[in-house]
């Protein structure tokens, strides 16, 4: 048993909040809400310089053949300032490519989005479909040698600038549903921005008969589907693991406030009011960590990480809401301020919480898990 | 002991109901509105429904006829508060400043011709009062406020800066608490005034709020000379005022009126949507936060309904008033976690897109309920109070 960091890894964990205390605030969260894009390109290609986009593609296909623990370690410092932008959902949709895809399909997508020359993301969620992959009805109709899309997505992060979107589909073959590579700006496919909380560019995506070429079927439909629950629990994981990041900033951010500000002639943080709440802070969050962690490791080290995944998620989505929501208290009127940084972690929390899936989805993952 | 009204009671609940019924604008309505949400247009919309309020008497209800009220009972108040909520009128924090707090303070403690001046205009929704009380450092611990009102002439000097002053870019007034005497224990030496808003000197800074509207500000006072008639009750014990004020407090009866609005609309919403394939009114988890919620805006509304009675009965609500304020805040905040945990993914969108459910309500109360917490004393001063004053238990 060992709870640390490896020297490389602490490493890195470094290098990624130096750079980004520097080149990424948590301002750039609020300056984004009016761009359209969503995202700074200077930053983007820094992070490709960095490696950041090919962190777990190998190196034949120009990436840097980190880890799954490395992934998140970059992913809790962008948490840490409410890192805007395509990342997560790129980098996201790259591993289901390099797990799922053809040879030809790897060498064409992944070096690009290694050197940071495309923007990915799945298309998972449905009106009425939010979290079941049972559920999914957007409709792939084989003609020739193509597929024909037809259906409605919903929640599709950074689907207005996306090269490739990854829309999973139901196909006529009878075995269910499989991911197909849509080119973001093919015939047929319709982005609408949805104004959301946490000002990320979250998108309704409309796939109006949009052909697929056979080159661009990312699962061999007639086959048993294997990509997509693989990707959910990717995603998940890496999902807390960027809300400990913020988690744990909102906490650090309060316990400074609490020992400079003063009421009643001392440090707020000497009411044991006060105290109680930091302390509860600190059990979420180290929590939400370690139980982030071992998902993480999980994954990383090649093991079954479901239920992991489904328990990090469940906790880290409930602490979220306590944690952020003690540090607005903590912090009184100032937090309720647009000026102040407060509300952008709550937002980002909240949206984290939603994403693939609340506490109760898990909770049934885990239910089931304990044979209910 | 009964837990019902009386059946004059039940009538004038029939006759506020048809009567709101008919008067919320319509355009209000279709803004899908909030009481929080400050414009120019929702501010205009307001204004216009608190004078029709004032000229049916029901802005003031409780105030003698001679102040422009009708004079009638709280347990009346209770009920049309009530159904505002329930309804969601145009009214807003406007009516709850300054015919909750500041009006009834001038009644007790104001001059003849303070409340002939004040009063029945804001009984006719005619003038806003804004509350000057929180400074940079003086948030909880309000008496260690150091804006100055120094004598002089026949008049006082006013200097310093107020913080979150809500309303104040569109009060006509400031209740003011100022420091007249800095030598002596600071609650001993606090003074109330009525400033006027217009008076040189007064410079407005509005605070974005994080829900990205306007709706509170600072107020910096730069040598602001306000009239010795201004000042209201004894000079110096303004602290006692502003504790008499505290005991005005609505009885907070909106916030479990407003729980069961939101209920209801939950319900409808689950009836009618299916999430994976599963109608949502079939999730019994869902079932039970909604049935849940429902019991605890009943548990809320008998204990707003215990300060009413206090007050039908002459007393005093003390920490009463605490206890509802701590639990209603909690209790939006259960409100907001049911209400995105329902409304999924959706509770993301605000209104305006057709993705938006409940025009976007869940989004603004999960922006705006943080603040329940905070505004007009914290969580946790409420619960010391509940504490030390309702327990006795020692104070530290
Ligand atoms: C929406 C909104 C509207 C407002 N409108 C007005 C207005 O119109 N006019 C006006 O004057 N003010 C207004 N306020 C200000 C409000 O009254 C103050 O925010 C409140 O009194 C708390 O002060 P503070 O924000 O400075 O927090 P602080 O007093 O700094 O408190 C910070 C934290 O420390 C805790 N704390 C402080 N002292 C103690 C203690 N002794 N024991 C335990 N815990 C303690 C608090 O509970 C809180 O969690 C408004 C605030 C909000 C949020």
């Amino acid at each position: 048993m060992d709870l640390e960091f490896t020297e490389e890894q602490n490493l890195l964990k470094s290098a990624a909040r130096n750079f980004l205390k520097n080149e990424c605030p948590p301002s750039l969260m609020k300056e984004m809400r009016e761009d359209e894009r969503g995202y700074s390109q200077k930053l983007w290609d820094r992070m490709a310089d960095l490696g950041w986009l090919g962190v777990m593609v190998p190196e034949e296909y120009g990436g840097i053949g980190g880890d799954f623990l490395d992934l998140s370690i970059i992913m809790e410092s962008m948490g840490a300032v409410c890192c805007p932008g395509p990342y997560f959902s790129t980098v996201v949709s790259g591993l289901a490519i390099l797990s799922g895809g053809s040879e030809e399909q790897k060498q064409r997508i992944l070096p690009k989005m290694a050197r940071g020359e495309l923007i990915l993301t799945p298309a998972l969620m449905e009106p009425d479909a939010w979290f079941e992959v049972s559920s999914i009805s957007t409709a792939a109709t084989r003609e020739g040698e193509d597929y024909i899309l037809e259906g409605t997505k919903l929640f599709v992060d950074n689907a207005h600038i996306a090269d490739y979107i990854l829309c999973a589909a139901r196909t006529d073959s009878g075995e269910g549903v499989s991911l197909f590579l849509v080119e973001g700006k093919a015939p047929g496919v319709r982005c609408t921005l949805l104004n959301t909380l946490a000002y990320d560019k979250q998108c309704e995506v409309v796939f109006d008969r949009v052909k697929v070429p056979a080159e661009n079927i990312l699962e061999e439909p007639g086959k048993k589907p294997a990509l997509l629950e693989p990707l959910q629990e990717k995603a998940t994981v890496a999902k807390c693991a960027e809300m400990v990041g913020g988690l744990q900033s909102v906490l650090d951010l309060t316990v400074t406030y609490a020992k400079e500000r003063e009421q009643f002639g001392q440090p707020i943080g000497s009411f044991q009011a006060v105290q109680h709440h930091c302390a509860d802070m600190v059990i979420d969050v180290d929590g939400a960590r370690f139980i982030t962690y071992q998902a993480a490791w999980r994954l990383a080290a090649g093991l079954p990480a479901g239920r992991e995944a489904a328990m990090a998620k469940a906790w880290t989505s409930d602490a979220a809401r306590r944690v952020t929501r003690l540090g607005l208290q903590v912090h009184g009127a100032i937090s309720y301020c647009d000026e102040h940084d407060m509300h952008l972690f709550y937002r980002k929390a909240k949206a984290g919480e939603m994403a693939f899936g609340d506490s109760d989805h898990h909770l049934e993952k885990v239910a089931r898990g304990l044979g209910l | 002991m009964r837990f019902q009204f009386t059946p004059e009671q039940e009538q004038f609940r029939l006759e506020v109901r048809k009567v709101l019924e008919k008067e919320v604008p319509l355009r209000w309505k279709e803004l899908g509105y909030q009481i929080w949400e400050e414009t120019d247009e929702s501010w205009a919309i307001t204004k216009e429904w608190n004078r029709k309020l004032g000229q049916k008497g029901w802005l003031a209800l409780t105030w003698p006829p001679e102040y422009g009220g009708l004079g009638r009972s709280q347990v009346e108040q209770f009920i049309l508060d009530e159904e505002m909520a329930a309804i969601g009128t145009p009214t807003g924090i406007e009516t709850a400043i300054t015919i909750g707090w500041v009006c009834p303070t001038i009644m007790i403690y104001g001059t003849g011709e303070q409340k002939q001046q004040y009063l029945p205009p804001a009984a006719r929704g005619e003038i806003t009062f804004c509350l000057g009380y929180s400074e940079p450092n003086a948030g909880s611990d309000l008496a260690a406020l150091r804006t100055t009102a120094v004598e002089e002439g026949d008049g006082f000097l006013v200097n310093g800066q107020k913080v979150w002053t809500s309303i104040a870019h569109r009060a006509d007034y400031c209740w003011l608490a100022a420091r007249t005497d800095p030598e002596v224990p600071k609650h001993k030496g606090i003074s109330m005034f009525i400033v006027d808003m217009k008076t040189p000197g007064i410079t407005v800074r509005p605070l974005i709020n994080m829900t990205g509207f306007h709706s509170f500000n600072e107020v910096f006072f730069d040598n602001v000379r306000v009239p010795g008639k201004n000042l209201v009750g004894q000079k110096n014990r303004g602290w006692y005022q502003l504790a008499t004020a505290l005991d005005f407090e609505r009885s907070g009866v909106g916030t479990p009126a407003r729980v069961k609005r939101m209920v209801e609309k939950l319900v409808q919403y689950c009836k009618e949507t299916k999430r994976d394939g599963r109608l949502l009114a079939d999730d019994s988890g869902i079932r039970r936060r909604l049935a849940q919620l429902s019991v605890e805006a009943e548990v809320l509304r008998i204990l707003c309904y215990r300060i009413t009675w206090l007050q039908t009965k002459g007393k005093v609500p003390n920490y009463e008033a605490s206890v509802s304020k701590v639990f209603g805040a909690e209790l939006l905040g259960r409100l907001t976690d049911v209400t995105m945990h329902i409304l999924g993914p959706f509770s993301q969108i605000d209104r305006g897109s057709k993705w938006a459910p409940l025009q976007g309500e869940g989004l603004r109360l999960f922006l705006t309920s943080p603040s329940m917490g905070i505004g007009g004393g914290t969580n946790e001063i409420q619960k010391s109070i509940i504490a030390t004053r309702g327990l006795g238990l020692p104070r530290k």
